[in-house]
């Protein structure tokens, strides 16, 4: 039998690694970049898991009641009955390779978060996730010493094998050699969010091209929930990308406004006298758009974090000071900030089943570029749980259908010269921003059927011109999204139609694009009941 | 802002490298070395100085908020991360130079090849090898030992290490004292060992690499804490932990 192969050594393909590692089962870990340099390192705000040290009761079915309703009743239940029942202890877990969690009294303390009734948030300091990565390295790096896995840690996606609608294995690039192999084998895809996809508009990392994604969909595998973008109200520009601006920033007591007649109008105080500035991210970000739209007032949202005390600098926001200070040149204790909404998290991606297995026998998925778990919307400090738990779930399935763990062959595949490779050529930078531009057109805050019409007929004048391989992948995918976004005639989480401002209880069902000789199309899945105890 | 980019570009490890004059031109007065590099990229049709047309350059980057350690280079002299860079601090005269890091094999223009920094980590056993625990003692060591980016600025300008040298650096110094910082009995004798051999006895204490750390690592009070525990055979931060 063949080593199982990974794509992608974020937080999701870590875990899976070393779950197989620990079961037996040695794997290929296949990434662009350094583990080190994967987008998890950037997450800031913790883990969820209900381990209820706060005092408050809470439990596992709190947490699985929040993330379902987050998601606006989209997500499969069973599955988040498994990722929270399954939290507590992938938190334990990680305590227990070390990573030093935010403790108090010999317990971890847990933080409010977002969408959330309860403390269930685990944090270390402001870097939860490199802190986190670090420990999950170290640990994979054990069974790198082991042989168990062996790390490609320069190289790139090309394209699945598929062979009688079976994948058998991956077409890699060592990007140092420009040399091709084909490893065989099952394969985990972990190859994180739709970044670039939307060069410049999203918090994440460039890394995260979108092209493993749009290539294995155009070789048939199915995609769900694509019109599910979260946007985040406060990110601020820096060069080549989005700057996330923490919600603790509002929760200190930082203040939106906009111009409206030369004065300042403080829009969320004045529509939302009772939470304010902290309504949940989708809300505060359709206002800000809605404020931005109105003809009477600037086109510019501030947020005004001048009146924080000093002790709050000091203690509490002095790494945002600093950053703003250092990105923008703008000190936020005496002036304020402009922001914008950015992308900031991909609910929608490759759709699995519970056991993250894909529509293609042998391929798996997990991690921010699976569709599971988040529904409509995602909780914050719901996505490295299920980055960790989907990578260790898919790994258990594979390891639950190995009946002989021995004799797995050890040989390494020859790297080739492939001068003919279709799938290798680079799609262009400026089809990229085209393509991202159209689709901002279609897929902003607010959504309707004449933008998204609109942003459709853009998109196959660009599909008219001879383009290679990728390219024609990226449209496709660009079509998939857009599509899923005009089928959906209701307003659910973070896909809101003026059109139809409403949720309908018809459309509570995963939306799936598929990718069938050369069209798209877009089916509905009910979502399953679930399971009694 | 008007900027000449005189960049040490290289086809491969095989071949010479040569300097290259790029004008790089912006209104944002904000831009860094990463943004000057991509949006030469991105332009249709890139030119020297000369007018003459020249390929894209090669280098690597990935969080564009120095989180990530991918795009550390030698900026003016200084190892430095080209997303934290602005062009406006960097630019002596309207001119910016920019090279790959030394102390690696180049991949082709800026990007080189760190695999060392990691296999040394390897070779140091930098893991724990049972279930541990942060205590509230040592989670302030670990937690800064853990924000390490494996940029290697810090070997850069260090004069005792080269790739392929039994000292291995800050870069491997500082992520080894997480595992000291917990210190199990049971690997005690080996991580110490390890961490004297690759760590200790090579590093001259010229402090050159204390200042270039761009995560701002607190390296001095770091292996201090390690060297208590490796070489005086004490415990400053930490606890040491009985099975
Ligand atoms: C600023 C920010 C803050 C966040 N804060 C939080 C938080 O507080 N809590 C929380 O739970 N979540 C947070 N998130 C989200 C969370 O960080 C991610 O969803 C999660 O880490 C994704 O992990 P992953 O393993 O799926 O992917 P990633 O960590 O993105 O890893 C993707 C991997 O795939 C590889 N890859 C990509 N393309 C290719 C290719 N073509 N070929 C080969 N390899 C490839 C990459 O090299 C990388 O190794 C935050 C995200 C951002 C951007
Ligand atoms: S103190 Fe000097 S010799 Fe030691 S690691 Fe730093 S630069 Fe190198
Ligand atoms: S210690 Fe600092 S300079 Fe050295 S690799 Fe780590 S982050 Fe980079
Ligand atoms: S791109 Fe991540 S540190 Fe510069």
């Amino acid at each position: 039998m063949n080593r199982i192969n990974i794509v992608g050594a974020g937080l999701s393909g870590l875990s899976a690694a070393i779950t197989l590692a620990e079961n037996g089962v040695p794997c290929n870990l296949i990434s662009l970049q350094q583990s080190e340099r994967a987008q998890s390192v950037l997450a800031e705000g913790g883990i969820n898991g209900a381990l209820n040290t706060m005092g408050e009761n809470d439990n596992t079915e709190n947490h699985f009641n929040d993330t379902i309703k987050g998601g606006v009743f989209l997500a499969d239940p069973n599955a988040v009955d498994g990722l929270t029942k399954g939290a507590p202890g992938i938190i334990r877990r990680l305590e227990g390779i070390g990573v030093p969690f935010n403790m108090k009294d010999g317990e971890i303390v847990l933080r409010n978060f977002g969408g959330q009734k309860k403390k269930r948030t685990a944090y270390a300091r402001s870097s939860t996730g490199k802190i986190i990565m670090s420990a999950v390295i170290d640990e994979a790096r054990k069974h790198e010493h082991s042989g168990m896995i062996k790390r490609y840690p320069h190289h790139e996606f090309i394209r699945l094998l598929i062979k009688n609608g079976s994948c058998t294995g991956v077409r890699i690039r060592d990007s140092y050699s420009g040399k091709f192999a084909d490893f065989k084998g099952i394969v985990i895809l972990a190859s994180g969010g739709l970044n670039g996809v939307f060069p410049g508009m999203t918090t994440g990392t460039t890394q995260n091209s979108g092209d493993v994604t749009a290539t294995v969909f155009s070789q048939g595998v199915i995609l769900g929930n694509l019109e599910m973008l979260q946007y985040h109200p406060t990110t601020v520009g820096i060069s080549g990308k989005r700057c996330l601006v923490t919600e603790a920033a509002r929760g200190e007591g930082g203040r939106l406004y906009i111009e409206r007649g030369g004065e300042k109008w403080y829009f969320m105080e004045e529509k939302y006298p009772e939470l304010k500035n902290l309504m949940p991210r989708d809300v505060v970000a359709r206002e800000m758009f809605f404020v931005r739209r109105d003809g009477e007032c600037g086109d510019q949202v501030y947020l005004d974090m001048t009146g924080l005390p000093e002790d709050t600098w000091k203690n509490k926001l002095s790494d945002l000071r600093e950053e703003i200070i250092h990105y923008l040149s703008i000190d936020p204790k005496t002036a304020p900030v402009p922001v914008k909404e950015g992308i900031h998290y991909f609910m929608g991606g490759i759709d699995t089943d519970i056991n993250h297995r894909t529509n293609i026998e042998n391929l798996y998925a997990a991690g921010e570029c699976a569709c599971q778990y988040h529904g409509a919307n995602r909780l914050g400090g719901n996505s490295m749980l299920g980055a960790l738990y989907g990578g260790r779930t898919a790994a258990n399935a594979i390891i639950d259908g190995i009946k002989n763990k021995t004799g797995f062959s050890d040989e390494e595949p020859e790297f080739l010269d492939i001068s003919d490779e279709p799938f290798a050529k680079e799609a262009s930078s400026v089809l990229i921003e085209k393509i991202s531009e159209i689709l901002l057109g279609g897929l902003g805050i607010v959504r309707n059927e004449n933008d998204l019409k609109n942003s459709l007929e853009k998109l196959s004048e660009l599909e008219k011109k001879p383009r290679n391989e990728r390219e024609k992948n990226r449209i496709a995918l660009a079509f998939a999204m857009l599509l899923s976004a005009l089928e959906r005639k209701e307003s659910r989480g973070a896909h809101y139609r003026e059109d139809f401002p409403e949720k309908d209880e018809s459309f509570r069902k995963s939306g799936l694009a598929v990718f069938d000789d050369g069209k798209i199309r877009i089916e509905y899945r009910e979502i399953p009941e679930r399971r009694s105890e | 802002m008007k900027i000449r980019l005189d960049i040490l570009r290289r086809e491969s490890g095989e071949t010479e490298p040569y300097l290259q004059s790029i004008m790089f031109e912006t209104e944002d007065e904000n831009a860094t070395v990463a943004t000057a590099l991509s949006e030469i990229n991105k332009s249709e049709g890139i030119r020297d100085l000369n007018g003459k047309r020249v390929k894209p350059i090669r280098w690597e980057c990935s969080c564009l908020q120095k989180k990530c350690g991918a795009c550390a280079m030698v900026i003016n002299s200084h190892p430095q991360l080209a997303c934290n860079a602005r062009l406006k601090d960097c630019e002596k005269n309207g001119c910016i130079k920019i090279e790959p890091l030394r102390k690696f094999p180049v991949v082709q223009d800026l990007v080189v090849d760190r695999s060392v920094m990691f296999e040394n980590l390897r070779l140091m056993n930098v893991w724990f090898n049972e279930q541990t625990k942060a205590d509230e003692g040592s989670a302030e060591i670990s937690y800064e030992a853990s924000r390490c980016l494996q940029c290697g600025c810090c070997l850069e300008v260090c004069p005792n290490f080269y790739a392929g040298s039994e000292f291995f650096g800050t870069s491997a110094m500082v992520p080894i004292t997480r595992i000291i910082s917990e210190l199990p009995e049971a690997q005690k004798k080996e991580i110490l060992k390890a961490y004297r051999e690759h760590g200790y006895s090579g590093c001259g204490k010229s402090l050159a690499c204390r200042n270039v750390c761009p995560a701002g690592i607190d390296i001095d009070r770091l292996l201090v804490n390690s060297n208590a525990a490796a070489v005086w055979r004490r415990k400053i931060g930490g606890r040491n932990k009985k099975k």
